[in-house]
């Protein structure tokens, strides 16, 4: 198992080994599993963090650190609230493995779950790759705007 | 219900005159169908789209503002735009002109270059073709124009980033039972509920398309569109119902692309909620552009029995 995983590509291969165990494995540690999706997703969060010249937050939000960092990462770039609902449902689907006694939800919501975070790191990652993105990225711009200089013409609008 | 909306001010954009003359033609038909009216704009330009605003966020408020003052000066006090985009720009030109003096300044200057009025805050809402249809004739009125409805179809409801963010430029949703929801939007799943269709639980249903991706980093915007197409189907539905050209046009070209270059088919079908509405409606599908989707969803509508 990877508990800390050093980059994307090492995340999202983990996403993908988990999501080709058979039912029967997914269900014998369903419980384990969602706990280390959500970690998986709270490593998106501190590869962004760190990136941005951050420390990733021991705080938790409703419980959750996940939420706490998004939060974090949210702070002075409000086009990362874009993955605020992704944070959320992998939330969610956490707490529907945790509780379900029904095979078949359980499963489903391991399912979800690990789209959810793919999602997640996919739409991070995106946002993290400079050199890939385009000069109207609503998820470039930040990171652009660094090394913008901006036309005379444009700056005295 | 509000009679405000059943005569509105249209602002179409340019994805509805280009890559989504379905969603435009879809969106007209099921108007005329529920007695609704709507009225183009005079001579509208660009919202401003992603293009102008991450350049100059304050022309891209002027040029929004122009449309809104189009419109009133058209005698009208709402104006809809079915394009997320469109939808989304309109809104937070009206925030910021109410908030924001230094857009106040750039709109009144660049107005006055332009020579025409300055349209200012609070004179002209914008409402999404979903909010005009569920505000004016509603889960109701849709029963009512049914023939045939959706029954038998499995629909995932995929809303996109831009209809409900930033939170603050929407001051009319979040508001308790019967506004629209920016956590867990619900105005189409309660639409395509009433013309019959199944909503199947959708986690992504706000997620990012990796439509502003799609020219310059096209791979992460296949692999973000093949997330949400696979989990659509993991969730069982049929169809992904859309309400923005940008992700529309994403899911079909990423749908494609997804199998070309990575070799992930997907089989789910991609149609704009006003399609689906329409073909509930008994409007044909020629009419509501069908032919013109990418995804070609005949066949699996034959085999239901929709058309």
């Amino acid at each position: 198992m990877i508990s800390s995983p050093q980059n994307f590509d090492d995340l999202l291969a983990r996403l993908e080994e988990i999501e080709g165990f058979s039912d029967v494995d997914l269900l014998s540690q369903a419980k384990e599993l969602a706990q280390e999706i959500l970690g998986l997703g709270e490593a998106t969060l501190h590869f962004w963090i760190i990136a941005r010249d951050g420390t990733p937050t021991n705080a938790k939000k409703e419980g959750f650190s996940i939420l706490a960092l998004h939060r974090q990462g949210a702070k002075g770039e409000p086009s990362f609230n874009a993955c605020r609902e992704s944070c959320r449902e992998a939330v969610y689907q956490y707490n529907v493995i945790l509780q379900s006694g029904d095979d078949e939800q359980t499963l489903r919501a391991l399912k979800l779950q690990i789209m959810v975070v793919r999602h997640l790191a996919l739409f991070i990652s995106g946002k993290l790759e400079v050199a890939g993105l385009g000069d109207f990225c609503c998820a470039s711009k930040p990171i652009r705007q660094k090394d913008m200089n901006l036309p005379e013409m444009v700056q005295g609008t | 219900m509000s009679k405000k909306y059943e005569k509105v001010a249209y602002y179409p954009g340019c994805a509805l005159e280009g890559t989504a003359q379905s969603y435009d033609r879809s969106t007209k038909a099921i108007g005329k169908e529920l007695g609704l009216e709507t009225v183009e704009l005079d001579n509208w330009n660009c919202c401003g789209a992603m293009e102008v605003k991450n350049i100059d966020p304050k022309l891209q408020t002027y040029l929004s503002a122009r449309n809104l003052s189009i419109a009133e000066d058209m005698g009208f006090d709402t104006v809809m735009a079915p394009c997320n985009g469109c939808y989304h720009n309109l809104k937070k030109a009206e925030y910021d002109l109410k908030n924001d003096d230094a857009s106040r300044e750039v709109n009144e200057r660049l107005s006055s270059k332009a020579g025409h009025k300055t349209y200012e805050a609070g004179k002209v809402e914008t409402i999404h073709a979903l909010d005009w249809i569920k505000n004016s004739v509603g889960e109701e009125g849709i029963k009512d124009k049914i023939k045939g409805g959706l029954k038998g179809l499995k629909i995932a409801n995929y809303y996109g980033c831009m209809y409900t963010r930033p939170r603050h430029i929407f001051p009319e949703k979040d508001q308790g039972p019967g506004s629209e929801s920016t956590h867990k939007p619900h105005f189409m799943d309660d639409l395509l509920a009433a013309a019959g269709a199944e909503n199947v639980e959708y986690p992504l249903k706000t997620a990012c398309c990796g439509g502003a991706h799609t020219l310059s980093d096209s791979d992460t915007s296949t692999k973000l569109v093949l997330n949400l197409l696979q989990a659509a189907e993991a969730c069982g539905a049929d169809v992904i119902a859309t309400e923005c050209p940008t992700c529309h046009t994403g899911l079909e070209m990423h749908q494609i692309r997804a199998a070309k270059a990575f070799g992930k088919e997907t089989k789910v079908k991609i149609l704009y909620f006003t399609q689906l509405l329409g073909l509930a409606m008994g409007v044909s599908p020629r009419k509501l552009g069908l032919q013109e989707n990418f995804s070609d969803a005949m066949p699996m509508l034959k085999e239901k029995g929709l058309i």
